[in-house]
Protein backbone atom coordinates (compact mmCIF):
# COMPACT_ATOMS: atom_id res chain seq x y z
CA UNK A 1 0.00 0.00 0.00
CA UNK A 2 1.49 3.69 -1.20
CA UNK A 3 1.10 6.72 -0.23
CA UNK A 4 -1.06 7.74 -2.48
CA UNK A 5 -2.89 4.26 -1.56
CA UNK A 6 -3.29 5.13 2.05
CA UNK A 7 -4.84 8.51 1.31
CA UNK A 8 -7.63 6.73 -1.38
CA UNK A 9 -8.40 4.12 1.75
CA UNK A 10 -8.96 7.74 3.87
CA UNK A 11 -11.22 9.42 1.21
CA UNK A 12 -13.22 6.07 0.42
CA UNK A 13 -13.64 5.65 5.12
CA UNK A 14 -14.76 9.42 4.80
CA UNK A 15 -17.66 8.76 2.03
CA UNK A 16 -18.49 5.47 3.89
CA UNK A 17 -18.63 7.26 6.88
CA UNK A 18 -20.54 10.20 5.71
CA UNK A 19 -23.25 7.77 3.96
CA UNK A 20 -23.67 5.72 7.42
CA UNK A 21 -23.97 8.16 9.23
CA UNK A 22 -27.15 9.85 7.28
CA UNK A 23 -28.60 6.22 7.63
CA UNK A 24 -28.27 6.14 11.15
CA UNK A 25 -28.98 9.56 11.87
CA UNK A 26 -32.68 9.07 9.60
CA UNK A 27 -33.37 5.73 10.98
CA UNK A 28 -33.06 7.76 14.80
CA UNK A 29 -35.64 10.59 13.75
CA UNK A 30 -37.21 7.58 12.26
CA UNK A 31 -37.86 5.43 15.61
CA UNK A 32 -38.13 8.74 17.16
CA UNK A 33 -41.44 9.55 15.39
CA UNK A 34 -42.84 6.17 15.34
CA UNK A 35 -41.40 3.85 17.85
CA UNK A 36 -43.38 0.91 16.86
CA UNK A 37 -41.64 0.73 13.30
CA UNK A 38 -38.20 0.33 15.45
CA UNK A 39 -37.73 -3.17 14.50
CA UNK A 40 -38.32 -2.71 10.87
CA UNK A 41 -36.64 0.45 10.79
CA UNK A 42 -33.95 -1.00 12.37
CA UNK A 43 -33.57 -4.41 9.77
CA UNK A 44 -33.65 -1.91 6.90
CA UNK A 45 -31.05 0.35 8.59
CA UNK A 46 -28.19 -2.43 8.91
CA UNK A 47 -28.94 -3.59 5.19
CA UNK A 48 -28.70 -0.48 4.09
CA UNK A 49 -25.86 0.31 6.24
CA UNK A 50 -23.69 -3.06 5.12
CA UNK A 51 -24.44 -2.27 1.35
CA UNK A 52 -23.02 1.12 1.84
CA UNK A 53 -20.20 -0.56 3.49
CA UNK A 54 -19.48 -3.24 0.68
CA UNK A 55 -19.06 -0.38 -1.53
CA UNK A 56 -16.84 1.08 0.81
CA UNK A 57 -14.60 -2.24 1.18
CA UNK A 58 -14.46 -2.69 -2.36
CA UNK A 59 -12.83 0.79 -2.67
CA UNK A 60 -10.40 -0.26 0.37
CA UNK A 61 -9.51 -3.20 -1.40
CA UNK A 62 -8.46 -1.82 -4.35
CA UNK A 63 -6.24 0.82 -2.83
CA UNK A 64 -4.28 -2.34 -1.73
CA UNK A 65 -2.90 -2.09 -5.63
CA UNK A 66 -2.51 1.77 -5.77
CA UNK B 1 -28.57 -15.64 45.86
CA UNK B 2 -29.50 -14.59 42.67
CA UNK B 3 -27.56 -11.22 42.86
CA UNK B 4 -24.46 -12.84 43.81
CA UNK B 5 -24.61 -15.09 41.13
CA UNK B 6 -24.77 -12.21 38.86
CA UNK B 7 -21.75 -10.51 40.44
CA UNK B 8 -19.85 -13.62 40.44
CA UNK B 9 -20.89 -13.62 36.58
CA UNK B 10 -19.63 -10.19 36.20
CA UNK B 11 -16.58 -10.79 37.90
CA UNK B 12 -15.52 -13.59 35.95
CA UNK B 13 -16.35 -12.25 32.77
CA UNK B 14 -14.19 -9.31 33.66
CA UNK B 15 -11.07 -11.39 34.43
CA UNK B 16 -11.54 -13.66 31.24
CA UNK B 17 -11.51 -10.41 29.13
CA UNK B 18 -8.58 -9.39 31.37
CA UNK B 19 -7.02 -12.45 30.77
CA UNK B 20 -7.39 -12.57 27.45
CA UNK B 21 -5.45 -9.23 26.77
CA UNK B 22 -2.89 -11.07 28.82
CA UNK B 23 -2.72 -13.45 26.02
CA UNK B 24 -2.12 -11.03 23.36
CA UNK B 25 0.60 -9.41 24.99
CA UNK B 26 2.43 -13.10 25.71
CA UNK B 27 1.64 -14.11 22.17
CA UNK B 28 2.88 -10.82 21.01
CA UNK B 29 5.99 -10.69 22.93
CA UNK B 30 6.44 -14.21 21.82
CA UNK B 31 6.38 -13.51 18.32
CA UNK B 32 9.08 -10.17 17.39
CA UNK B 33 11.76 -12.65 15.56
CA UNK B 34 15.11 -11.87 16.28
CA UNK B 35 13.83 -8.05 17.05
CA UNK B 36 15.97 -8.18 20.30
CA UNK B 37 19.58 -9.43 19.28
CA UNK B 38 21.75 -10.07 22.71
CA UNK B 39 21.28 -6.99 24.61
CA UNK B 40 21.02 -4.77 21.45
CA UNK B 41 17.74 -3.07 21.70
CA UNK B 42 16.42 -2.73 17.95
CA UNK B 43 13.18 -0.92 17.13
CA UNK B 44 9.76 -3.20 17.33
CA UNK B 45 8.04 -3.98 14.11
CA UNK B 46 4.11 -4.83 14.68
CA UNK B 47 3.53 -5.47 11.65
CA UNK B 48 5.56 -8.46 11.38
CA UNK B 49 3.35 -9.84 14.68
CA UNK B 50 0.62 -9.11 12.67
CA UNK B 51 1.09 -10.38 9.83
CA UNK B 52 1.95 -13.87 11.48
CA UNK B 53 -1.17 -13.91 13.55
CA UNK B 54 -3.31 -13.07 10.17
CA UNK B 55 -1.89 -15.45 7.58
CA UNK B 56 -2.30 -19.63 7.54
CA UNK B 57 0.33 -21.48 9.02
CA UNK B 58 1.41 -25.59 9.08
CA UNK B 59 2.16 -24.81 13.31
CA UNK B 60 0.07 -23.18 16.02
CA UNK B 61 2.40 -20.84 17.17
CA UNK B 62 2.03 -20.74 21.20
CA UNK B 63 4.47 -18.95 23.03
CA UNK B 64 9.00 -18.28 22.14
CA UNK B 65 11.09 -18.62 25.79
CA UNK B 66 14.96 -16.95 25.77
CA UNK B 67 13.75 -14.44 23.28
CA UNK B 68 16.21 -12.13 23.64
CA UNK B 69 19.40 -14.93 23.83
CA UNK B 70 21.02 -16.37 20.93
CA UNK B 71 19.09 -19.31 20.78
CA UNK B 72 15.19 -18.13 21.20
CA UNK B 73 12.85 -21.35 22.13
CA UNK B 74 10.05 -21.23 19.89
CA UNK B 75 7.15 -23.43 21.06
CA UNK B 76 4.46 -24.28 19.04
CA UNK B 77 1.96 -27.15 18.28
CA UNK B 78 2.88 -29.47 15.59
CA UNK B 79 0.01 -29.74 12.65
CA UNK B 80 0.01 -32.60 9.98
CA UNK B 81 0.87 -31.23 6.79
CA UNK B 82 -0.24 -33.21 3.59
CA UNK B 83 1.51 -32.49 0.02
CA UNK B 84 0.78 -34.10 -3.09
CA UNK B 85 4.15 -34.05 -5.73
CA UNK B 86 5.34 -35.53 -8.10
CA UNK B 87 6.73 -37.99 -5.78
CA UNK B 88 3.40 -38.92 -4.81
CA UNK B 89 1.27 -38.08 -1.44
CA UNK B 90 3.49 -37.31 1.25
CA UNK B 91 2.13 -36.88 5.21
CA UNK B 92 4.21 -35.71 7.92
CA UNK B 93 4.09 -33.68 11.57
CA UNK B 94 5.33 -29.73 11.04
CA UNK B 95 7.25 -30.73 13.85
CA UNK B 96 9.69 -32.56 11.49
CA UNK B 97 10.03 -29.11 9.28
CA UNK B 98 10.23 -26.75 12.29
CA UNK B 99 14.09 -25.64 13.26
CA UNK B 100 15.13 -25.05 9.50
CA UNK B 101 15.28 -29.18 9.05
CA UNK B 102 14.34 -30.59 5.64
CA UNK B 103 12.01 -33.27 5.17
CA UNK B 104 11.69 -35.27 2.00
CA UNK B 105 12.17 -32.20 0.70
CA UNK B 106 10.07 -29.58 1.99
CA UNK B 107 11.29 -27.26 5.21
CA UNK B 108 9.06 -24.78 7.31
CA UNK B 109 10.12 -20.29 6.98
CA UNK B 110 10.17 -18.88 10.24
CA UNK B 111 6.85 -18.31 9.59
CA UNK B 112 5.17 -21.46 9.80
CA UNK B 113 4.65 -22.32 6.07
CA UNK B 114 5.73 -25.16 4.28
CA UNK B 115 7.77 -24.54 1.33
CA UNK B 116 9.78 -26.52 -1.32
CA UNK B 117 13.21 -26.65 -0.98
CA UNK B 118 13.60 -27.39 -4.92
CA UNK B 119 11.95 -24.06 -5.21
CA UNK B 120 8.55 -25.48 -6.40
CA UNK B 121 5.65 -22.84 -6.17
CA UNK B 122 2.64 -23.96 -3.97
CA UNK B 123 -0.58 -24.07 -6.08
CA UNK B 124 -3.06 -21.78 -5.85
CA UNK B 125 -6.40 -20.66 -6.80
CA UNK B 126 -5.14 -18.64 -9.85
CA UNK B 127 -2.49 -21.80 -10.56
CA UNK B 128 -5.75 -23.27 -11.25
CA UNK B 129 -7.72 -21.16 -12.97
CA UNK B 130 -4.58 -20.88 -15.21
CA UNK B 131 -4.11 -25.06 -15.68
CA UNK B 132 -0.54 -24.54 -14.23
CA UNK B 133 -1.16 -27.56 -12.38
CA UNK B 134 2.06 -29.46 -13.48
CA UNK B 135 3.54 -31.25 -10.48
CA UNK B 136 6.75 -30.50 -11.58
CA UNK B 137 6.55 -26.93 -10.99
CA UNK B 138 3.78 -26.91 -8.11
CA UNK B 139 2.68 -28.86 -5.09
CA UNK B 140 -0.50 -29.06 -3.79
CA UNK B 141 -0.85 -28.36 0.21
CA UNK B 142 -3.41 -30.14 1.80
CA UNK B 143 -2.23 -29.83 4.97
CA UNK B 144 -4.34 -29.61 8.27
CA UNK B 145 -3.34 -25.74 8.71
CA UNK B 146 -4.13 -23.77 11.77
CA UNK B 147 -7.09 -22.38 9.92
CA UNK B 148 -8.39 -26.14 9.01
CA UNK B 149 -7.99 -27.29 12.67
CA UNK B 150 -10.13 -24.12 13.90
CA UNK B 151 -12.55 -25.18 11.08
CA UNK B 152 -12.81 -28.80 12.51
CA UNK B 153 -13.06 -27.63 15.87
CA UNK B 154 -16.09 -25.46 15.00
CA UNK B 155 -17.27 -27.98 12.94
CA UNK B 156 -16.86 -30.58 16.25
CA UNK B 157 -18.49 -27.37 18.50
CA UNK B 158 -21.67 -27.09 16.03
CA UNK B 159 -21.69 -31.19 15.60
CA UNK B 160 -21.94 -31.66 19.70
CA UNK B 161 -24.29 -28.25 20.42
CA UNK B 162 -27.24 -28.34 17.97
CA UNK B 163 -27.91 -32.37 18.35
CA UNK B 164 -27.99 -31.92 21.71
CA UNK B 165 -30.17 -28.82 21.63
CA UNK B 166 -32.57 -30.69 19.31
CA UNK B 167 -32.74 -34.03 21.71
CA UNK B 168 -33.41 -31.72 24.98
CA UNK B 169 -37.27 -30.75 22.83
CA UNK B 170 -37.96 -34.67 23.25
CA UNK B 171 -38.30 -34.10 26.97
CA UNK B 172 -41.05 -31.11 26.21
CA UNK B 173 -40.98 -27.72 24.62
CA UNK B 174 -39.09 -26.08 28.00
CA UNK B 175 -36.04 -25.39 26.33
CA UNK B 176 -33.48 -27.06 29.20
CA UNK B 177 -29.47 -27.08 28.73
CA UNK B 178 -27.61 -25.81 25.46
CA UNK B 179 -31.24 -24.75 24.16
CA UNK B 180 -32.08 -21.97 26.76
CA UNK B 181 -29.18 -19.92 25.80
CA UNK B 182 -29.46 -21.21 21.38
CA UNK B 183 -33.48 -20.88 21.41
CA UNK B 184 -33.80 -17.17 21.35
CA UNK B 185 -30.67 -16.75 18.88
CA UNK B 186 -32.69 -19.35 16.31
CA UNK B 187 -35.72 -17.88 16.78
CA UNK B 188 -34.04 -14.30 16.39
CA UNK B 189 -32.89 -15.88 12.90
CA UNK B 190 -36.07 -17.19 11.62
CA UNK B 191 -37.98 -13.74 13.24
CA UNK B 192 -35.97 -10.70 12.10
CA UNK B 193 -33.88 -12.47 9.33
CA UNK B 194 -36.33 -15.35 7.74
CA UNK B 195 -39.63 -14.21 8.16
CA UNK B 196 -39.10 -10.51 6.52
CA UNK B 197 -38.24 -12.25 3.44
CA UNK B 198 -39.84 -15.28 2.46
CA UNK B 199 -43.50 -17.17 3.05
CA UNK B 200 -44.13 -19.58 5.42
CA UNK B 201 -43.13 -22.48 2.48
CA UNK B 202 -39.95 -20.87 1.70
CA UNK B 203 -38.97 -20.47 5.49
CA UNK B 204 -39.62 -24.46 6.11
CA UNK B 205 -36.88 -24.56 2.97
CA UNK B 206 -34.40 -22.71 3.81
CA UNK B 207 -33.95 -22.22 7.57
CA UNK B 208 -31.43 -24.67 7.69
CA UNK B 209 -29.30 -22.73 5.27
CA UNK B 210 -29.69 -19.96 7.42
CA UNK B 211 -28.96 -21.50 10.85
CA UNK B 212 -26.15 -23.16 9.44
CA UNK B 213 -24.52 -20.23 7.86
CA UNK B 214 -25.17 -17.86 10.81
CA UNK B 215 -23.88 -20.54 13.44
CA UNK B 216 -21.00 -21.40 11.70
CA UNK B 217 -19.98 -17.59 11.14
CA UNK B 218 -20.95 -16.34 14.36
CA UNK B 219 -19.45 -19.25 16.09
CA UNK B 220 -16.01 -19.06 14.05
CA UNK B 221 -15.87 -15.14 14.92
CA UNK B 222 -15.91 -16.01 18.42
CA UNK B 223 -13.02 -18.65 18.08
CA UNK B 224 -10.61 -16.09 16.23
CA UNK B 225 -11.10 -13.88 19.69
CA UNK B 226 -10.16 -16.06 22.09
CA UNK B 227 -6.27 -15.04 21.77
CA UNK B 228 -5.14 -18.69 22.92
CA UNK B 229 -4.46 -22.07 21.04
CA UNK B 230 -6.21 -23.90 20.07
CA UNK B 231 -8.79 -20.69 19.31
CA UNK B 232 -7.38 -17.39 17.96
CA UNK B 233 -6.76 -18.33 14.14
CA UNK B 234 -8.28 -15.89 11.51
CA UNK B 235 -10.98 -17.75 10.46
CA UNK B 236 -13.38 -15.96 8.72
CA UNK B 237 -10.68 -13.33 8.05
CA UNK B 238 -9.50 -15.84 5.44
CA UNK B 239 -10.61 -15.13 2.22
CA UNK B 240 -10.86 -18.30 0.91
CA UNK B 241 -13.02 -19.23 4.22
CA UNK B 242 -15.40 -16.54 2.93
CA UNK B 243 -15.06 -16.96 -0.80
CA UNK B 244 -16.74 -20.71 -0.16
CA UNK B 245 -19.58 -19.42 2.15
CA UNK B 246 -20.04 -16.89 -0.24
CA UNK B 247 -20.17 -19.36 -3.06
CA UNK B 248 -22.40 -21.35 -1.21
CA UNK B 249 -24.52 -18.62 -0.79
CA UNK B 250 -24.53 -17.60 -4.79
CA UNK B 251 -25.44 -21.10 -5.37
CA UNK B 252 -28.63 -21.24 -2.95
CA UNK B 253 -29.35 -18.04 -4.60
CA UNK B 254 -29.25 -19.13 -8.40
CA UNK B 255 -30.61 -22.45 -8.79
CA UNK B 256 -33.45 -21.67 -6.82
CA UNK B 257 -33.81 -18.63 -8.86
CA UNK B 258 -37.43 -18.56 -10.48
CA UNK B 259 -38.87 -17.93 -14.13
CA UNK B 260 -39.27 -14.15 -12.61
CA UNK B 261 -36.28 -13.82 -10.97
CA UNK B 262 -34.38 -15.00 -14.58
CA UNK B 263 -37.15 -13.09 -16.46
CA UNK B 264 -36.19 -9.58 -14.74
CA UNK B 265 -32.73 -10.27 -14.96
CA UNK B 266 -32.11 -11.62 -19.12
CA UNK B 267 -35.28 -9.86 -20.09
CA UNK B 268 -36.66 -6.74 -17.79
CA UNK B 269 -40.42 -6.44 -18.60
CA UNK B 270 -41.94 -2.93 -18.81
CA UNK B 271 -38.66 -0.96 -20.46
CA UNK B 272 -38.16 -0.74 -23.91
CA UNK B 273 -35.75 -3.26 -25.77
CA UNK B 274 -33.09 -1.25 -26.24
CA UNK B 275 -33.37 -0.60 -22.49
CA UNK B 276 -34.01 -4.14 -22.17
CA UNK B 277 -30.76 -5.55 -23.91
CA UNK B 278 -28.67 -2.68 -22.09
CA UNK B 279 -29.48 -3.96 -18.65
CA UNK B 280 -28.86 -7.52 -18.84
CA UNK B 281 -25.19 -7.42 -18.74
CA UNK B 282 -25.69 -4.99 -15.36
CA UNK B 283 -28.08 -7.00 -13.93
CA UNK B 284 -25.57 -10.72 -15.10
CA UNK B 285 -22.48 -8.35 -13.23
CA UNK B 286 -25.51 -8.19 -9.91
CA UNK B 287 -24.81 -12.49 -9.48
CA UNK B 288 -21.33 -11.81 -9.44
CA UNK B 289 -21.12 -8.71 -7.53
CA UNK B 290 -23.90 -9.88 -4.73
CA UNK B 291 -21.65 -13.00 -3.18
CA UNK B 292 -18.81 -11.32 -3.77
CA UNK B 293 -19.40 -7.90 -1.46
CA UNK B 294 -20.67 -11.08 0.89
CA UNK B 295 -16.91 -12.77 0.71
CA UNK B 296 -14.96 -9.06 0.74
CA UNK B 297 -17.01 -7.93 3.85
CA UNK B 298 -17.02 -10.80 6.24
CA UNK B 299 -12.88 -11.13 5.16
CA UNK B 300 -12.67 -7.27 5.91
CA UNK B 301 -14.42 -6.41 8.84
CA UNK B 302 -12.79 -9.75 11.39
CA UNK B 303 -9.31 -9.16 9.57
CA UNK B 304 -9.52 -5.38 10.26
CA UNK B 305 -10.29 -6.24 14.21
CA UNK B 306 -7.98 -8.51 14.73
CA UNK B 307 -5.17 -6.14 13.08
CA UNK B 308 -6.64 -3.47 15.41
CA UNK B 309 -6.37 -5.18 18.32
CA UNK B 310 -2.79 -6.27 18.14
CA UNK B 311 -2.06 -3.09 16.95
CA UNK B 312 -3.05 -1.63 20.01
CA UNK B 313 -1.35 -4.43 21.89
CA UNK B 314 1.76 -3.61 19.87
CA UNK B 315 1.49 0.23 21.45
CA UNK B 316 2.95 -1.73 24.80
CA UNK B 317 6.28 -3.28 22.90
CA UNK B 318 6.88 0.08 20.94
CA UNK B 319 7.16 2.21 23.89
CA UNK B 320 7.98 -0.23 26.51
CA UNK B 321 6.80 1.86 29.63
CA UNK B 322 3.97 2.20 32.00
CA UNK B 323 2.68 4.78 29.80
CA UNK B 324 1.40 2.88 27.08
CA UNK B 325 0.33 -0.22 28.58
CA UNK B 326 -2.50 2.56 30.15
CA UNK B 327 -3.41 3.40 26.83
CA UNK B 328 -3.40 0.70 25.15
CA UNK B 329 -5.18 -1.99 27.72
CA UNK B 330 -8.06 -0.20 27.71
CA UNK B 331 -8.03 0.43 24.09
CA UNK B 332 -7.33 -2.97 23.59
CA UNK B 333 -10.34 -3.94 25.85
CA UNK B 334 -12.55 -1.79 24.37
CA UNK B 335 -11.57 -2.89 20.92
CA UNK B 336 -12.10 -6.44 22.09
CA UNK B 337 -15.90 -6.10 23.38
CA UNK B 338 -16.64 -4.28 20.20
CA UNK B 339 -15.28 -7.24 18.50
CA UNK B 340 -18.06 -9.39 20.45
CA UNK B 341 -20.32 -7.38 18.90
CA UNK B 342 -18.80 -7.25 15.19
CA UNK B 343 -18.39 -11.00 15.57
CA UNK B 344 -22.06 -11.25 16.25
CA UNK B 345 -23.53 -8.17 13.68
CA UNK B 346 -21.22 -10.09 10.84
CA UNK B 347 -22.88 -13.42 10.88
CA UNK B 348 -26.62 -11.20 11.47
CA UNK B 349 -25.26 -9.69 8.24
CA UNK B 350 -24.02 -11.99 6.06
CA UNK B 351 -27.59 -14.47 6.47
CA UNK B 352 -29.50 -10.78 6.51
CA UNK B 353 -28.45 -10.31 3.41
CA UNK B 354 -27.96 -14.18 1.93
CA UNK B 355 -31.63 -14.12 3.05
CA UNK B 356 -32.44 -10.96 0.89
CA UNK B 357 -31.20 -11.75 -2.26
CA UNK B 358 -32.50 -15.63 -1.58
CA UNK B 359 -35.70 -14.03 -1.21
CA UNK B 360 -35.76 -11.66 -4.45
CA UNK B 361 -34.73 -14.54 -6.55
CA UNK B 362 -37.99 -16.73 -5.08
CA UNK B 363 -40.44 -14.20 -4.46
CA UNK B 364 -43.39 -14.73 -6.10
CA UNK B 365 -44.65 -12.59 -8.91
CA UNK B 366 -46.89 -9.85 -7.67
CA UNK B 367 -47.74 -7.72 -11.06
Amino acid sequence: MSGIGVLGAGLAVLGVGLGIGRIGGSAMEGIARQPEAADKIQTAMIVAAALIEGAGLFAIASTFWA
Amino acid sequence: MKQTNRIKTIVLAGLSLLMSVNFYANHHEGEGHGTHKEGVAKEYNPVVTIMDHIKDANEWHVITTDENTAHPNHISIPLPVIIYDNEGLKFFMSSKVAHGHTHEGYKMTHDGQVVSVAGKKKADMFDVVKGNLSTDAVFFDLSITKNVATLILVFIILMIVFPKMAKSYKKGLVPSGVAKFLEPIVLFVRDDIAKPNFNQKQMDKFMPFLLSIFFFIWFSNMMGLIPFPPFGANLTGNISVTFVLALITMLVINLNGNKGYWGHMLWMPGVPVPVKILLAPIELVGVIAKPFALMIRLFANITAGHIVVLSLIGIIFIFQSIGGSLMAVPLALFISVLELLVAFLQAFVFTMLAALFIGTSTAEAHH
